[in-house]
Order: structure tokens, then sequence, then C-alpha cells
């Protein structure tokens, strides 16, 4: 305990270092809002990883995998060749560029000054506003309870101090702040996670043999009983797909594989870090160092939650998810029983690194949305404007403490509906808009504006009315239709908002821009694809 | 293939591994380039954000 309590006043001293860092070196609204344009390409990419991937990424994903097995690399796959290149190469480098272009800084600003639509962007300020704290309230929920299992303090204390600490950091060190610290967590993540898929393949004795050893557990007599209620989901085994188009299809397919695989290329916390660097070359050099590390985050989480039947068979003769008594215990346990006391110390800081560092991205992109946003600072002094940017922080910090405070009281497993919720949501509305905001000077502020609302209005409906994994905790249908979902027979209810959602807003983008002419003026377009595409 | 005998995981799994090579390979490749003209276009602007710097700079 001695140790690890030592371990984590370390780390966290040197990251209130890193938020006084920032603090020092945060001057004006530009440096509050996207670090100046100067952060340097390692920074901006461990920036850009360590945000990507929470706590419940690595404990909730990981523990998904062992139950649903290697299907989960799908996602992984997305994450680097969606989420890290074609999200660099494709929409990194013209966002820096246009965002540069039409002096925007944040991610609705960007929107809006390319649409030339104040509606657009004040839409985009209050989806961020009311969604992300939900989001960021369930990573805060899932690092909290993190710090009471294993340092034996309260959950009410425990969230205090970690919420206490990150905004402190927020608020003063404004993005340099956030994002010094995010590299420095995203290097002890690089580190933990290294060590993690290195130790579970050498106790399995090599690769092909670990993977050997899982595919033959599937068949192994001792455990028919413990995957019959899983067969019945579509189950093959945990080194094949589940059967196809079945519950668990759907599930890995739909809402692990393309919500989350596909919602990150319009997440407003990410899209930012885009616009904070100078010019192509830092995007380039900070391609690699991306790639890498979301392999061994999400790649390393799924291939040890699905490993770790092996070893728990071995210890036991129980799989992953009956010895832990459910996917969320797995990755904790498999810690505790399998790996020597000073990783699980150490692990202890790369999740709370991994907690960290995605909060404390959120709450700025929340607090940046009020301060920037919804309220107008055009004409204010630097001073006033970043003042309001930290009012913003202040009350997004405020709104998510209270709602990490109260949404475990009303909501059982929220931390990954929240996480598919949010990142769903802005798939759908932002999506279509933000790649014809990128790449078509044709499109029509009426075509953008309707993908955006018919992907929003699409994806609540379909959370409220047919997906069962929101629909029973939200009790809109119940309310209305006195029954948890419309469609309670058949596959409907595992097929998740963002195949509906995303599929309807391009269309209706697609359509209304056929349909409408762009009423933009040459001088408009000009400035926003200035040095663009050529 | 890799003691895993189902494709389309085999085939995901490689697909981690080669796109993360694919970042690595990008990366080298590409590591001095996306500065070329756009460095003049930077000096212009460097100058700009420098003198709205040392503006606020006066102002606080």
């Amino acid at each position: 305990m001695v140790v690890k309590i030592i371990i984590v006043v370390i780390y966290l001293g040197v990251v209130g270092y890193l938020g006084f860092l920032g603090y020092k070196n945060t001057k004006t609204t530009k440096d509050y809002l996207i670090g100046g344009r100067k952060i340097h390409p390692a920074v901006m990419a461990l920036s850009y990883g360590a945000t990507f991937i929470s706590t419940s990424a690595i404990v909730g994903f990981g523990g998904s995998a062992g139950v649903f097995g290697f299907s989960l690399l799908w996602l992984t796959f997305l994450n680097i060749f969606l989420g890290v290149f074609i999200a660099f190469v494709v929409f990194g480098k013209r966002t820096r560029k246009m965002g540069h272009n039409m002096e925007a800084h944040t991610f609705p600003e960007f929107l809006g000054k390319r649409y030339n639509s104040k509606f657009i962007q004040k839409f985009a300020g209050a989806v961020i506003f009311l969604f992300m704290p939900v989001y960021t309230a369930a990573v805060m929920i899932g690092a909290s309870k993190f710090i009471e299992g294993s340092l034996n303090i309260p959950y009410d204390i425990a969230l205090f101090v970690f919420a206490a600490i990150v905004a402190a950091y927020v608020f003063f060190g404004g993005l340099k702040g956030v994002m010094y610290s995010d590299a420095f967590q995203g290097t002890i993540m690089f580190v933990g996670m290294s060590i993690l898929i290195v130790a579970i393949y050498s106790k399995l004795g090599g690769v092909t043999a670990a993977h050997q050893k899982l595919t033959d557990l599937f068949s192994n007599p001792a455990i028919a009983d413990q995957i019959k209620g899983l067969q019945g989901g579509g189950f093959q085994g945990w080194t094949s797909m589940p059967e196809l188009f079945s519950k668990y299809w759907w599930i890995v397919v739909s809402s692990i594989t393309m919500g989350v695989g596909i919602g990150v290329l319009a997440q407003p916390q990410l899209a930012v870090r885009f616009m904070t660097v100078k010019s192509d070359r830092e995007l380039n050099r900070a391609i690699p160092i991306g790639g890498i590390f979301i392999l061994l985050m999400t790649g390393v989480a799924f291939l040890v939650g699905s490993l770790s039947n092996v070893l728990f068979f071995q210890e036991s003769g129980q799989i992953a998810v009956v010895a832990a008594k459910g996917t969320d215990g797995i990755i904790p346990l498999f810690l505790n029983n399998f790996m020597p006391e000073w990783f699980v110390s150490v692990f202890l800081v790369v999740l709370l690194a991994a907690g960290m560092s995605t909060i404390s991205s959120q709450l700025h992109a929340v607090g940046t949305a009020v301060g920037r946003d919804l309220f107008n600072t055009e004409g204010k002094t630097e001073k006033k404007a970043m003042l309001i940017s930290r009012l913003g922080v202040l009350v997004a910090i405020v709104f998510t403490v209270f709602l990490a405070y109260w949404l475990p009281t009303v909501w059982d497993g929220a931390i990954a509906i929240s996480t598919g919720l949010f990142f769903g949501l802005c798939g759908a509305a932002f999506l279509p808009m933000y790649f014809a905001a990128l790449f078509s000077k044709k499109i029509s502020k009426v075509a953008a504006i309707s993908g955006m609302l018919s992907g929003f209005s699409a994806s609540m409906l379909w959370m409220m009315f047919f997906h069962s994994k929101e629909s029973v905790v939200l009790k809109v249908c119940d309310l209305i239709f006195k029954k948890p979902m419309l469609v309670a027979d058949g596959v409907l209810q595992f097929v998740d908002p963002i195949v509906i959602s995303l599929t309807l807003s391009i269309l209706v983008t697609v359509i209304v821009a056929a349909a409408t002419k762009s009423k933009y003026e040459e001088k408009h377009i000009d400035v926003c694809f200035k040095g663009i595409g050529k | 293939m890799l003691g895993i005998p189902d494709l389309s995981i085999s085939l995901a799994y490689i697909l981690c591994v080669a796109s993360a090579l694919l970042c690595l390979v990008y990366g080298i490749v590409m590591w001095n380039k996306g500065g070329g003209d756009a460095e003049e276009v930077e000096i212009e602007e460097e100058a700009k954000w420098q003198e709205k710097e040392n503006l606020i700079d006066e102002k606080l």
C-alpha cells in the first residue's frame, strides 16, 4: 500500500508541475484554446492518443474482450486506420489549414465559421455542453471507483480529490497544461501496456502458442456449461467472429466496432488538436507515434482480456467472465492474480493517467464550448475572453462532478453506455457536415444544417425507442408506450444508433446538397480553402 | 494462421499490426515534408502572431 501511495503522489506531483508549466506559458486566448498553435508533434500525438483512450477503454472494453474475444481487434484496426491514419492525413491536414485560415479556436467555431452560421456553432456548442459531461462523468466514475478499490479511499473523497486535481490544471493551464500532462500520461500508458503484452505472451509460451491455447479452450468440455449462455447469443469461441447477424454479432460489429470506430472522426476534443500544430510536417511526424500508441492501448487491452481466459482456466477451471463475476472485473482481477505486485501499483498509475488525460481534454472542450461558442466573445479584450473560457471550464467541472455523484445512483452500467452515446451522437450529427466542410466548396448551409439535425434527432430517437441498451435506462419509451423498447423481438434492439443515424444524415446531406445551391460568396470559400488542395 | 482458425479474425490481427506499420512508414517517409512552400506563409503568419502577442503583452 505504501508503495502504491508513493508512486501515485510522485505521479500527481509531476502532473501538477506540468499544469503549472502550461499556466506559465498561457498568455493569450489562443494559448488557452489551442496551445498557441505551436505544440510539438510528439506532444500532440501522445496527447491525441491519451485523450482517445480512457480508463474505460482499457478496463471496460478490455473486459468485454474477455467475452467477445479477438473479434474486438476489428475495433483496434479501425482505431488505428480511421482514428489515426485517415484522421490525420485526410481530416487533420485540412482541418489544420482551414482552421488556421478562418482563425477558428474550437470545433464548433470551425464548423460555424466554415458554414458562416452562428446557429451551427451554437448548436454544436450546446451538444458538447449538454452531452459531453455525461461521457466525462462516466470516465470520472470509472477512475474514482478504481481509486476507491485500490487505495481504500471512500468513493466521495476519491471523486472530489480526483476532480479537484484535473480541474486545477485545466482551469489554469488551458490546452497547453492539458497537452503537456497528456503527453506525460501517454508515456506512462505506453510503458505499462508494453510490459503487459510481453508478460502475457511469454506466460503463454509465445504468440502462436498463446492463440492456440485460447482456440483450444473453446472446445474443452470442462467449460461447456460456462459458455452455454454465451453460445445462445452467437458466441463461437474467442478466436472466431460471433455467428453472422446474431445478437453478439450486432453488438460487436455495430456498437463496438462501428459506433466507437467511426464516431471518433468527429470528436470535438480530438479534432481541435489538429489546430494546435503549425504545419503539416508536425502532423506527419505525429502519425507514427499515434498509430503505435493506439496499437499498444486497445490492441493490448483486447488481447489481454481475451487471453486471460486461458490463465483463469489454468488457475481455477473458470473462464474470465465467470471468475471475475462480470466483464468490468476481468482486467483488475487478471492484474491482481497474474502480475507481480509492483506492476499492479504501476498499472494503477497507468489507469489514473488514462482517465485524467481523457477527462482534462473533455473538460477543456466543454469549457471552451461555453466560453467561446455559446457566448459571443468577439469584441471583448483578450483578458476578458480568457476569463469567460475559464469560467466555462469551471461550470463544466461542477456539472460533471454533480453527474458523477448522481449517475451511479440511478444508472447501472453508466460507463459503457454513455461513452457509446456521445461517440454515436457526434458521429451522426457532425461527421457528414465536417467531411463536406473540408472537401466540398459547393455544399450549401441548408444541406449542412439538415444533415446535422437529422443525424442528431435520428440518434436521439433510436436511443430512446429502439436500442435497448439506452432505451431501458432512459425510460422515455417506457413512459410513453409502457414498454422498454418499441420492437423487442429480433435483433433490431441490438442495432447501434450510428448505423441508422449516420446513414440517414449522410443521405440527407447529399440529397439536400444536390437540391440546393450554395450561396456563399466566392471570397468566403477562397479564404477557407486558401492553400488547400494544391 | 497464428493459432487463429477464423480467417476474418487473423485478418483483423494482421491489419492492426499492418496499419500501425503504415503509420510508422508514412511518418518516416513524410518526416520533412509538409513544411515546403507553407514555410513562407508560416513566417508571415508567425510574424502576425508575434505582433498580436506583443500587443497583448503591452496591454497586460
